[in-house]
Order: C-alpha cells, then structure tokens, then sequence
C-alpha cells in the first residue's frame, strides 16, 4: 500500500463526518454521496473505499450509485462547473444557439474539463424555470433568458 | 364588545421579540395612552407578520392594512402622532408593496379556475397558519374526527379523481388497493420528482403551498392505512426541498403530523428524500429504489407498489397535483368537485405553457377547455404574430399535435386518442419556425439519455431511433429511413419495461403522422423547411445589401466573419456555427439562409 497522503487524510476525516452527521443505513447512501460530491467536488477511490467501511456496502455497490446519477461525480470537476439546460422549452427559444456558444468559448464538449482545471461543462435536467429559458446554471448560480451574446459576459464574472 | 376604531397587530415572533418587539409594544402602548387614544386603538399581539429577519419588530394598523417595519421604540412615536392623530401613513417606515409580478404565475385569465394554485402567493408557505386561516387542516380534522377509511376512499371514488402524474389512473382505487393489502407497516409516498422538461406546476405547489400536500398525504394514509410517508423531491428544486422541510416541522408542532394526530389515535408523519438527478425517478418502482438507496431502476409490475413496494411493503404512490386536490375534494364537498371536468376527467389541471407562447407560465383549467383556448384565450397566441404549428403535450413521453387538432378538449382519453397523452401537464408550444424532425431527434436524445439502461429494447431502441434522426438532419437520410423509424418505434413501444420506453417513441410517432412533408423534403429533397437543421442550410452575405458595416463581424461569437469597413463581408464557412446571431444583427437584411 502506498503511504497515506495528507489529501486522502482529509478526504477520510471528511468522509467520516458526513456520514456521522446523515447516517449509514443503506437509505442514507445518495444523500451521503450528494454531500461528498459538494465538499469535495467528487467521489474519490479513497471515499469510496472509506464508505464501503463506514456504510458495510461493497465498493462495487457505491460505485453503481455513484455512476447512475448525474448530480453524483466521480470524476474530478473543475473550480467552476458551468451547466446548461438541453431540455425542449429551452431548445425551442434558442438554446441551441447558447449551447453551440458555450462549447466553442470555453473549447469544452460537454462532460470535459479544461486543462487548467477552470471550468467543467456539463448539461442538466430541466431546471423547471422553463418561463426564462434559455436557462444556464454556473455553479449555483442561475441565469435566465440568456443569449448567446451574453455567454462572454456572463463567464467573465467568474475567476 | 367595546368598539375600536383601529387594530394593531404587533408580531411576537421569537426573533422580532429579540429585536424589541415588546418595548416597541410597551412604548406604543405608552403613547396611545398619553394621547387619549387607549379607548380607540386596539393593542393585540399577532404571530408573525412580516419577515421577522428583515422587517421586525413590525405591525400591522386595521383597517387601513398599514405594514410598519423595522420598529423600534423612537420610531415607533411618529408613527402613534401621524398616523393615529393625524391620520397620515408614515411612509418612509412602511413595508413596499411585494413585487406581486410572478413571471412563472400571473393573475388568473377568464378560462382558467384556480384551484390547486389558488393559495399560491397568497399565503406565506412558510407560515401554516396561513395556510390555516384558509380552511387547511380542515378536511384532516373531518376525516379523522367524523370518516372511516372506507369512507374516505369511497368519497375519493366518488370525485372521479384521477392521477395527475399522467396516466390518469383513479385515485381512489389505488388507495382500496393498497388498503386491502393484508401486510404492515404500509407507505405513502408523494412523488415530486418532476422531471418532465417544461413542466415545474409541482415546484410552484410545493414552493407555494406546501400543506396541501402534507395535509392530501395525511388523509391519504389513514385511508390506507400507512404510518409513515415519504416525499421523493427531485435535487434540482432546492427551495422546494427546505420549504417541505420547514412545513413539516410546523405540522409536527401543530400536532397535525407525528403521534396521535388531533388527538385521534392515528399516528403518520412524512420524510423528505432528495434524488440526485435521474428522470426515470419519476417512474414509481424506479423512485422507490431510489429511496431505498440503490440505483434508480424500474422492475416489472406487477406486483404493484400496492401489495408490495418500498421494502417489500404496500405502498400508496401519487403524485403532488394528485394529494393537493384531495383536501380541496373532502372540505368543499363532490358537488362542487364533479361540477368541473368533462364525465370521465373530474376537476381542474395545472399546465405550464412554455416554448413560443406569448404568455408562458403556469395556468389552471377545468378539464374539456380546448387545446385552442389554452393557446390563444389564456396564453395569447404565439409570440411574435408568428404561425402557429404544433403543440408538445405530456412531456417527452408525449406526441406533438398540429393546428387539426387545435379543437380537441384537453382530457386523459382525448390526448391519449390523439396520439399523446396528459402527462403531468407540461405544453409546449411551437412556431413555425420549428423543424418537427429537428424535434423528434431532439426528444430522442433526451430519452436516450435519461434511459436507465436496464431492458433493450427502451436502451438499444432509443440509441437506434436516435441515430436514424441524427442521419437525417444531418443530410444523410435515405429511402427505406422512414420505414425503420416505424417499425422499431412499433418494438419500442410493445417491448420496453416501463413508462419511459414505452412512451419514447410518441414524439416520433406522433411527428411521423402529422409531418411527413417534413420528413420527407428533409429525406428526398435535403431541405429543411424551417430551416433549422444546420447541416442543411448555410449563411452567407449578399452583396448587394452589405454596406461593410461590420455589427455581424463584432456580433460572431466565433470570429468566423472578415471584412474591411464599407466593403462586402464574408463568412467563414469552415468556422461558421450557423447560430444565426448575423441573421439577427444585420440592419440591411443582408444575410440569406439556404
């Protein structure tokens, strides 16, 4: 086994608070994987093994929940994780054109993360603000009506 | 009675009372009586009244309706002077007037009856007493003081109350199911895992009237007999999640959730569980493995969740349209409840129009009103003077229908004749700007996506249909396309295990019918009418029109136009993301699509 670094110690210590604080029955297993993914940006190996101990499931249980749902990453994301609405009510206003701008401005398909580890872009489920579409999401911040002119402007406020 | 002829409310709320609210009383009392007034103006505490954070100590002076905040006990001695001497509000300490412009929910048009939203934004969620002062709780205390479980589902029969998740199936006898089931203990979950694109009516009940489905759940599981519930709320509606939280905690106090409710001996009270982002969620065998902690995978039925769902246990599933309606039917009676509807779809519908209507947003509407009065009377036409040409109902799972059937009534067997369905009440409409094959492919891909991958017809079929679309957007469709699009939506449908497969083929089903011409330019004539599909048509600047002015070269977000002032530009064909920003911007309308 190769040493504990100081990461994975806080990744432990992190792990084992939240489960602490939610639960460990098997019922409480999303709601523990939503928090890690929040704290630590995504579901390492070493949390996943840490909650296998914690919860009494097998990694391999974890990591099929882990993988089925989208909110759930266990892929590192970037600092900013910027989200757009693919669904119809936006697509019919112009959210195609949004969508086509955000990929080409920040080079990203979707899924990827830039190399200097700025920006993840994704796609989410319907948001349900469909009366302001097209809607994108950065971070936990919601924009509304947006065009694709505005994309520039509204990436500029993040640093 | 001695006669006042003013009321002060003041706010005790524990926080105004850390604020001061009972000096601000004290002094206002003290004033009142050096002024003579003691015997005119009426002193009573309230329970909250504003925002205690940001507006207390406040009150609220009857029968003027005057809201004065952020009190303190200087202030408070104008406010005695001018408004009770003088007769003058005080502006600069009253409340402003709440922002009442809801773009999500707007005053009720002349079609429309509110029901299910005639709370909303009207009460403070956040406060049941507000919910109890417009008769909540009232159809709980009459069930459990005055019905028999037998009775209440009989009353529930009786309204004809169907499922508002969408496939309408009666309410009452899912419940005489579930309560026929010999096993213990017995769950009630409300499913408000909305994930149907378009539709957010739950989110807005939840957000805005959160008791009425506590209030519909409770009802629901005395008839059933259930002792505890279960809210599945989608992660994606935050706000709705802590508003739940905060309703069942007050309901808890109140005693209207928890042991020995109003003091009957019957005990149930409610958890909410958050998904983590998977439409297939939605579906009731998938949703209950998702509280269960594993991955969202639907199983066959039956069994039903009525004899044996979450953990094994009978199981009462509806949706939140579905137990906010319950309350309403038990308090006000069938009379007035039947009296809405056409004969086999009782009572109103929420729908949340979107896409390219004048006025998007929530509406309400007794079932039978025409596709055509939803469109034009209550969402005012499409936007922009522009042709209407079809309308998406039910979500993804649901059809698109064209201008013909604009006089059909909205109702669960009608839709469903029609080639979609009800759903749970998302409207989609379009113009004729839209490429109805752009829009199968569109929903394809969405299915394809959310599809749990599970059974082979719903996650092989999908990916099959989709990419057939795909090739046909892209120019590439060929003799034979339309043929296999029919066949395999026919397997699709027969073959897949749930909701989700079995329904994700009506958007291309539903376009196939309505649509053809489309399919078939885009097929045979590699055209695209409407001229969205990017592969079929290209940009380029006249140049005649151009006068080298340069907006479309600064507006390309891509950089893909050159050109020297007052001379004709040029797009880059190669770079060019067709998203038609030159199309808008040109002043001389001097971009051409092809």
């Amino acid at each position: 086994m190769p040493p504990v670094t100081k990461n994975e110690e806080e990744t432990v210590l992190g792990v084992q608070k939240i489960v602490k604080r939610i639960g460990a029955t098997r019922a409480d297993l999303i709601s523990v994987l939503q928090a890690v993914t929040n704290e630590f940006g995504f579901i390492s190996q070493t949390a996943m093994e840490e909650l296998s101990k914690l919860m009494n499931l097998p990694t391999k249980e974890i990591h099929s929940v882990a993988t089925f749902y989208r909110m759930l990453s266990t892929q590192p994301r970037g600092r900013h994780v910027v989200q757009y609405c693919e669904s119809a009510p936006c697509h019919v206003v112009g959210g195609r054109e949004v969508i086509a701008t955000l990929k080409k401005v920040l080079a990203l398909e979707p899924g990827q993360t830039s190399s200097d580890k700025k920006w993840t872009l994704l796609a989410t489920s319907c948001l349900g603000v469909c009366g302001m579409g097209p809607v994108i999401l950065i971070d936990t911040d919601m924009y509304g009506n947006v065009t694709p002119e505005q994309v520039k402007e509204l990436l500029s406020r993040y640093e | 009675m001695a006669y006042y002829r003013s009321t002060v409310l003041v706010s005790m709320d524990p926080v105004c009372i850390e604020k001061g609210a009972l000096e601000v009383k004290e002094q206002l009392i003290k004033e009142l009586a050096l002024l003579n007034l003691s015997e005119e103006v009426q002193v009573l505490d309230s329970p909250r009244l504003g925002d205690p954070e940001t507006e207390g100590p406040d009150i609220l002076v009857y029968p003027e309706g005057s809201h004065y905040i952020q009190l303190t006990t200087a202030t408070i001695v104008p406010i005695v002077l001018e408004h009770f001497v003088k007769g003058r509000e005080l502006q600069q300490y009253k409340a402003q007037m709440r922002d009442v412009t809801d773009e999500e929910l707007s005053e009720p048009k002349e079609k429309e009856i509110r029901v299910i939203l005639e709370n909303i934004g009207k009460i403070d969620p956040r406060n049941i007493e507000d919910y109890i002062a417009v008769d909540g709780y009232q159809a709980l205390a009459k069930v459990l003081g005055e019905m028999s479980p037998d009775e209440v589902i009989q009353t529930i029969l009786d309204s004809k109350l169907r499922g508002r998740g969408g496939a309408g199936f009666p309410t009452g006898l899912k419940w005489k199911f579930a309560r026929q089931a010999p096993d213990t203990p017995k769950y009630m979950i409300c499913n408000a895992d909305e994930g149907d694109p378009g539709a957010f009516m739950n989110r807005k009940v939840l957000e805005g009237d959160p008791h009425s489905v506590l209030e519909g759940m409770a009802i629901g599981a005395f008839a059933v007999g259930a002792s505890q519930g279960y809210v599945y709320c989608r992660a994606e509606y935050p706000i709705a999640v802590s508003t739940l939280n905060t309703a069942i905690g007050q309901a808890r106090e109140y005693g209207l959730l928890g042991k020995d409710i109003l003091g009957s001996g019957f005990d149930f009270d409610i958890e909410v569980r958050m998904g983590a982002g998977a439409f297939v969620c939605g579906e009731e065998t998938a949703l209950m493995a998702s509280i269960e902690g594993g991955r969202g995978e639907p199983r066959a039925r039956p069994p039903f969740p009525a004899s044996k769902g979450l953990w094994g246990k009978p199981t009462n599933i509806n949706n939140v349209e579905t137990y906010a309606n319950v309350p309403k039917i038990i308090h006000r009676g069938l009379e007035w409840y039947t009296s809405m509807g056409t004969e086999k779809s009782k009572g109103t519908k929420t729908f949340a129009l979107a896409g390219d209507v004048a006025h998007t947003g929530l509406i309400e509407i007794p079932f039978g009103l025409t596709l055509r009065e939803i469109i034009y009377d209550i969402g005012g036409g499409i936007k922009g003077g522009k042709a209407f040409k079809a309308v998406q109902t039910g979500g993804p799972m649901g059809g698109c229908l064209p201008e013909s059937d604009l006089d059909l009534p909205v109702d669960y067997e009608t839709l469903g004749a029609a080639g979609s369905i009800m759903g749970s009440g998302g409207m989609i409409v379009m113009d004729e700007g839209t490429c109805m094959v752009d829009i199968a492919r569109f929903f394809m891909e969405f299915t394809q996506d959310e599809s749990c991958g599970k059974c082979v017809p719903c996650r092989v079929g999908t990916r099959r249909l989709l990419e057939i679309l795909e090739k046909i957007c892209a120019g590439n469709g060929e003799d034979g396309d339309i043929e296999e699009l029919e066949e395999l939506s026919e397997q699709i449908k027969k073959n897949s295990l749930c909701g989700l497969g079995q329904g994700a083929p009506n958007p291309v089903v539903s376009t196939l019918k309505h649509f053809m011409d489309e399919y078939k330019a885009h097929i045979y004539e590699k055209r695209c009418p409407a001229k969205v599909c990017r592969a079929l048509i290209k940009y380029e600047i006249m140049d005649g029109p151009c006068t080298g002015c340069t907006v479309c070269a600064r507006n390309c977000p891509v950089g893909a136009i050159s050109g020297e002032r007052k001379q004709t530009h040029v797009i880059d064909q190669d770079i060019c993301i067709k998203c038609g920003i030159c199309y808008q911007v040109c002043q001389f309308n001097a971009i051409n699509v092809n």
